[in-house]
């Protein structure tokens, strides 16, 4: 089971590394979500999987009876997921207001930031553009 | 006992909380972020004596014993970072004042400040490895959200670069995480110190031990992963360039420190041999990359990678002298950085413009602002008898005291050449005659910097200063924390008890 388990986070991970690597913003969520969740499955399978036994205290029991299942990755990974969706949100609308500031999703084509070295003031070009619209984008 | 390690991390988010409630209410906000900020400083002053006088502080959070509560752990290191985070912090608030506008306070400016330093905080004094990476999401998040607060296209840019790289970087460290939670069955500092030591498998240990130092060293910068660094420091308002500056990547560094002195240790010839390596590397790239800019911000951006190298050369060493040399250089390097990236912020206010080819007179008319300008570049490039000098000395004589000649000259030839960069900038923007006296334009599209701007700034030259003429005490702390990282088992004992 963890062989196969194993496999098949390689192949996720394989898939969420080559759509990050694609330079499209939207595929690189979709990489996102892909990678997280092979994170987590890695968590989980490292914990190791004990199968069919809760960890759960009998009543009159201080401790659990025998081998149980690892509760700590399963709360691990919890944690990680309620953080990797409070990420992806932010991702999601960061993306979607960088798509409508530059008029795309090609990484290659921004280059607001880095372009100025060229020709000085071109950067402040883009400054004075992108201040005359963040009063109209702040009181909404 | 036990508030004197929770107040540094809980006290900003309860300020978080009373400047959103503020939010439409920039002057109000403007108080509670300085009122805050100076109550953080009051509480992380105390924590350090306290730290100081007693040694390591521990608390475990819910009563639940080391290794299976949640650890809070100050040592020396810790607690240097925790003062240095809330002075920077002060810092910063105050010259927000000016530098922030109404519209970026309304989008919750100071509640993001504040998320920020509970979370560096938190960074800092948790003695357990999911914490630290919950401590950096939180860390991650705040700093998301300064970064594209003013909603500019370039902000946008390069926010999503910053955003993409560093998200990966997580990712990568807690997968890391769960691969030393297989193998070892423990989450806890201290506690994974002893049980590596069980580890029959060194070989996967040693490919962890790569799976983390890629993971920290995106976020410290460090060679050859540092490229997001200068596509985005350069973007948001200087007051948010001088507190990400000044803290980001050093926790990132302080990261490397702390799990490549106290979990990884077991082949250190082949881990922090390949840290020297990438020190070295580092130093140089940043400090030559830094050459071909002619943008004030980028510039610095560019200083902060070859800097990052000087503090991972002090960890790659390992020798007590070459640790104690990094936390001599964190401390400083993070007062100086960020004064420098808030000093920009005021010639950008003065001349209008970021780049070096329209800025200049500056020395003639605001010879304060010149002064202070040149106190922090120069220790910055390490000029006797400032606070550089004395950070770089150690490291240079670290390394040849270990026999690492190539990393001892490194060390002083990348100083040379940020003394190029420095004196570029000290030619471009202060000295040359203003290029707006030329065409009879009237100097100044922005107007003077008011008290607001220059008492932080004024404040942490005067620190700098302090640092380099009696740098007895700070070396001594330096050193401390450089007998506790080199003795692990301090620290152990500390979190585990007698165990």
């Amino acid at each position: 089971m963890e062989t196969a388990l194993a496999f098949l986070i390689g192949i996720v991970a394989a898939a969420s590394v080559y759509l990050m690597l694609s330079g499209n913003l939207i595929r690189f969520i979709f990489g996102l979500v892909l990678a997280t969740n092979a994170v987590n499955l890695l968590i989980f399978v490292s914990g190791r999987l004990t199968p069919t036994r809760p960890p759960l205290i009998p009543e009159n029991a201080e401790a659990p009876l025998g081998p149980v299942a690892n509760a700590l990755p399963q709360a691990l990974i919890l944690t990680a997921i309620v953080i990797g969706f409070a990420l992806l949100s932010f991702v999601f609308i960061l993306f979607y207001r960088t798509y409508q500031a530059l008029g795309t999703v090609d990484t290659e084509s921004m280059r607001v930031a880095e372009s100025e070295e060229h020709e000085p003031g071109a950067g402040e070009e883009g400054d004075e553009n992108a201040e005359g619209t963040s009063p109209r984008e702040g009181a909404e | 006992m036990s508030q004197v390690l929770v107040l540094p991390v809980v006290l900003p988010f309860a300020v978080a909380a009373a400047a959103l409630w503020y939010r439409d209410r920039p002057l109000e906000q403007n108080r509670i972020g300085m009122a805050g900020s100076l109550a953080h400083l009051a509480v992380c002053t105390v924590l350090f004596v306290r730290v100081a006088r007693d040694g390591i502080q521990t608390v475990q959070v819910g009563g639940w014993e080391a290794p299976f509560g949640i650890t809070l752990a100050a040592d020396h290191l810790s607690a240097v970072m925790v003062m240095v985070t809330a002075v920077l912090g002060l810092a910063v608030s105050i010259y927000s004042r000016s530098d922030i506008d109404p519209v970026l306070l309304r989008s919750g400016y100071h509640p993001l400040l504040h998320i920020l330093l509970g979370g560096v905080c938190g960074a800092f004094l948790t003695g357990d490895l999911f914490n630290l990476y919950v401590w950096f999401e939180v860390m991650l998040l705040a700093s998301f959200g300064l970064l594209v607060v003013g909603r500019e296209k370039r902000q946008f840019d390069g926010g999503v670069k910053y955003v993409m790289i560093n998200l990966f970087a997580t990712l990568l460290f807690i997968t890391g995480v769960g691969l030393l939670y297989g193998m070892t069955g423990t989450l806890n500092l201290a506690d994974l110190h002893l049980a590596v030591q069980h580890v029959d498998n060194r070989a996967l240990l040693g490919a962890v031990a790569a799976v983390f130092m890629t993971a920290f060293g995106i976020k410290a910068g460090l060679f050859p992963l540092f490229f997001w660094l200068p596509a985005s420091y350069h973007t948001p308002p200087a007051a948010v360039s001088a507190i990400l500056a000044g803290l980001l990547t050093k926790v990132g560094v302080y990261a490397l420190i702390r799990l490549f002195s106290l979990v990884f240790i077991f082949d250190v010839a082949y881990t922090h041999g390949l840290l020297l390596i990438a020190a070295v590397a580092t130093m140089f790239t940043g400090v030559l990359g830094a050459a071909g800019y002619y943008e004030f911000r980028r510039i610095l951006s560019v200083h902060i990678v070859s800097q990052v190298g000087y503090m991972v050369l002090g960890l790659a060493l390992f020798t007590p002298l070459a640790l104690a040399g990094a936390v001599f250089f964190l401390l400083h390097n993070m007062i100086v950085k960020s004064n420098l990236f808030l000093i920009s912020g005021i010639s950008a206010r003065i001349s209008g413009t970021f780049e070096l080819k329209r800025l200049g007179g500056l020395y003639h008319s605001h010879r304060f602002v010149a002064l202070l300008f040149f106190v922090s570049a120069f220790s910055l490039a390490g000029f006797p008898p400032l606070s550089g000098f004395w950070a770089k000395l150690i490291l240079i004589r670290a390394g040849l005291e270990a026999g690492a000649y190539i990393a001892a000259a490194a060390a002083v030839i990348v100083g040379l050449l940020t003394t190029y960069s420095m004196t570029k900038i000290w030619g471009q923007a202060f000295w040359k005659p203003s290029p707006g006296a030329d065409s009879g334009d009237s100097m100044g599209e922005g107007g003077q910097p008011d008290m607001w701007m220059l008492l932080p700034v004024s404040g942490l030259a005067c620190l700098t200063l302090v640092i380099g003429l009696v740098p007895g005490p700070f070396l001594e702390v330096a050193e401390r924390a450089a007998h506790e990282l080199s003795h692990p088992d301090i620290y152990v004992q500390a979190v585990l008890g007698g165990k």
